[in-house]
């Protein structure tokens, strides 16, 4: 069995009590940091930890924290951003659902860390379940001390509380969701200033993901090294999984980072295989934004290496012929999916969700939506295919934040890997609109 | 869109105010506008929609125009802008949710309800209508339904009959 450390207890019963939790050693990283570590030191371990967001960004977890700002008599902020909402990532549903206490414990340190008295959790509304789960969670912690004034009897105070958002996927971009947190629409806001300067409030602010902040207890209880001997190479750790589509067994899977993308799908300890009996076509493999890939290209490299589950690996080969481990969002497509299909839902929900504020995005993403829903129902010119390419580069690279480039890859990366099946639908749209184009020569 | 129909004053009643303070005492001073989003989900869920008299009274509330509160609740999905179905069932119609058949099932809850996105039955127990990714995607196809937000998950035509009937019992009681 494959090395477990967000859900090494997951089996046991009850884990989602803080009872149970502590006595399988929940809140241990709380006592050592508050009680033996200066903040410093625990920011220090989750540096050598190599522990990188698990958002989606990937950026370097102990670094961001190091440039938070500290001036003096301002209060400086940790928000967990739980607003969950890249299309194929449930990882930290799961999490907070399961183990809320994981979190909560990793928001006590991390908070420690970074010197706030007062965190948020910001969940995505429709998790009410889980926003009610923590809660309870956080009651629990507070009974027990590990939460309010003075914990543990060491002078230090922190404040947790849970915020709803209300349905936008715009608040996963961590400045819209400050942007939410403080009551308003989530429009992302023009950086510099960059959130560890002027974030809640205009404070000092830190944004980690709920699977980065639940890590980092495992890290201060067994210190940053240990961590960093495990995973491959700048990919420390393990990751939180979530795999979705025509898979044998979707569901959340926790791997060391480093495991072949094959075994990944077709050993029966993880996902087992495409469902049905079926062949693989395509995986997204880190949330709708990432490019598709054609099975060929997510089991091998272009090189002709194994593709592995690390930030590294599935990138290798740049946007031409890798795509990205983005949130962990693993969606495999069968020989029946149709790639224009696809394509034209994601960009739906990329229109759907832009906020409206660079137009680029506001009008690209609806354009491509109405250009994919015609090549999709057999209307579609060439013209059609080479127009959306167009807009891609128009959108790519012009907004304020990454919803734009989000929207624009998987419709570059569809068309750059699966062209033969959009001219299909152009050049046949009666047939297109009765068969499926198949699996064709995108097999492995 | 707004739609100004009823311009009736709206007042919440004492425990939904205590419930709104304590939310407001989560925020430094100054700062209670972070409270709308929480106080708008407690509103919804006390009249199963915002009708603009209900967002003046939020506005009143938290001391803020009532123009703060109309741009929120027009940005956010989770909003209904106009009355609903007691039971208002959110299908998640999103790409992991559609390989697994997510387009069949929304078909099948028109046809079931005789009623197209967006509408009420004649009996005002439900509406429906497809909501972009809900974070279930290893469960798909799935729906939520308000204002708990129960998960109803890896969802059949036969499953869609057994929940429609159990609504319809427990509207009954």
């Amino acid at each position: 069995m494959a090395r477990k450390i967000l859900l090494e207890h997951i089996q046991v019963q009850n884990i989602n009590t803080f009872e149970v939790y502590r006595s399988k050693g929940g809140y241990a990283a709380v006592e050592k940091a508050i009680k033996t570590m200066s903040p410093e030191a625990v920011v220090e371990e989750v540096k050598k930890s190599g522990l990188r967001g698990r958002g989606g960004a990937g950026f370097p977890t102990g670094m961001k924290w190091s440039f938070l700002a500290k001036p003096d008599g301002i209060p400086r902020y940790l928000v967990c951003n739980g607003d969950e909402s890249e299309p194929g990532t449930f990882k930290d549903r799961f999490l907070m659902t399961h183990i809320p206490h994981a979190l909560i414990e990793g928001m006590i340190v991390a908070s420690y860390a970074l010197g706030a008295n007062t965190s948020y959790i910001y969940v995505r509304g429709e998790m009410m379940p889980q926003i009610r789960i923590l809660e309870k969670a956080i009651i629990e912690a507070k009974n027990a001390g590990f939460l309010g004034k003075n914990i543990l009897g060491s002078g230090y105070d922190l404040e947790l509380y849970v915020q709803p958002g209300g349905g936008a996927y715009i608040c996963g971009e961590e400045t819209a969701l400050l942007e939410s947190l403080e009551g308003k629409r989530g429009n992302p806001r023009i950086k510099p200033p960059f959130p560890a300067i002027a974030g809640l409030y205009g404070c000092p602010t830190v944004v980690n993901n709920v699977e980065t902040i639940a890590a980092t207890s495992w890290i201060i209880n067994h210190g940053g090294d240990e961590y960093a001997k495990i995973g491959l190479e700048r990919s420390t750790g393990t990751k939180l999984i979530s795999a979705s589509g025509n898979l044998n067994k979707p569901g959340v899977y926790e791997i060391e980072l480093g495991l072949p993308v094959e075994e990944f799908i077709y050993s029966d300890e993880y996902c087992g295989g495409i469902a049905h009996g079926k062949r693989l076509k395509a995986v997204v493999a880190g949330g709708s934004s990432v490019p598709i890939l054609p099975a060929k290209l997510i089991l091998k490299t272009a090189a002709d290496t194994a593709r592995l589950m690390t930030y590294e690996s599935l990138s290798d080969g740049g946007f031409a012929t890798g795509t990205m481990l983005g949130s962990g969002g693993f969606i495999a497509l069968d020989e029946d999916a149709c790639i224009v299909r696809n394509t034209w839902n994601f960009s739906r929900f990329y229109h759907h969700e832009s906020c409206g504020q660079c137009s680029p995005c506001r009008e690209g993403t609806g354009w491509m939506e109405k250009i994919l829903h015609k090549i999709e129902y057999g209307h579609g010119t060439l013209q059609d295919i080479s127009l959306l390419e167009e807009i891609n580069k128009k959108i790519e690279g012009n907004t304020i934040c990454p919803l734009g480039d989000a929207a624009a890859w998987p419709v570059a990366s569809a068309i750059r890997h699966f062209r033969d099946e959009f001219e299909w639908h152009v050049n046949e749209p009666m047939l297109s609109q009765k068969n499926n184009y198949g699996l064709a020569n995108y097999g492995a | 869109m707004l739609r100004i129909h009823d311009t009736t004053p709206v007042k919440f009643h004492e425990t939904l105010v205590e419930k709104f303070r304590e939310i407001v005492g989560r925020y430094p001073e100054g700062k209670q506008k972070s409270a709308l989003l929480p106080i708008l989900h407690l509103a919804q869920a006390e009249y199963g929609w915002l009708s603009p008299a209900t967002m003046d009274a939020v506005a009143v509330f938290l001391s803020i125009k009532p123009i703060e509160v109309y741009e929120v609740a027009t940005f956010y999905t989770m909003f209904f802008l106009n009355p609903q179905g007691r039971y208002v069932l959110e299908v998640c119609r999103t790409g992991p949710c559609c390989l697994v058949g997510a387009e069949k099932i929304m078909q099948y809850l028109e046809q079931k309800l005789g009623v197209k996105e967006g509408e009420v039955t004649i009996d005002g127990l439900f509406s429906w209508r497809g909501v972009e990714c809900l974070a279930a995607c290893g469960m798909g196809p799935v729906l939520q339904i308000g204002p708990n937000y129960t998960f109803y998950e890896n969802l059949t035509e036969q499953g869609i009959d057994t929940l429609i009937d159990e609504l319809k019992a427990k509207s009954q009681k």
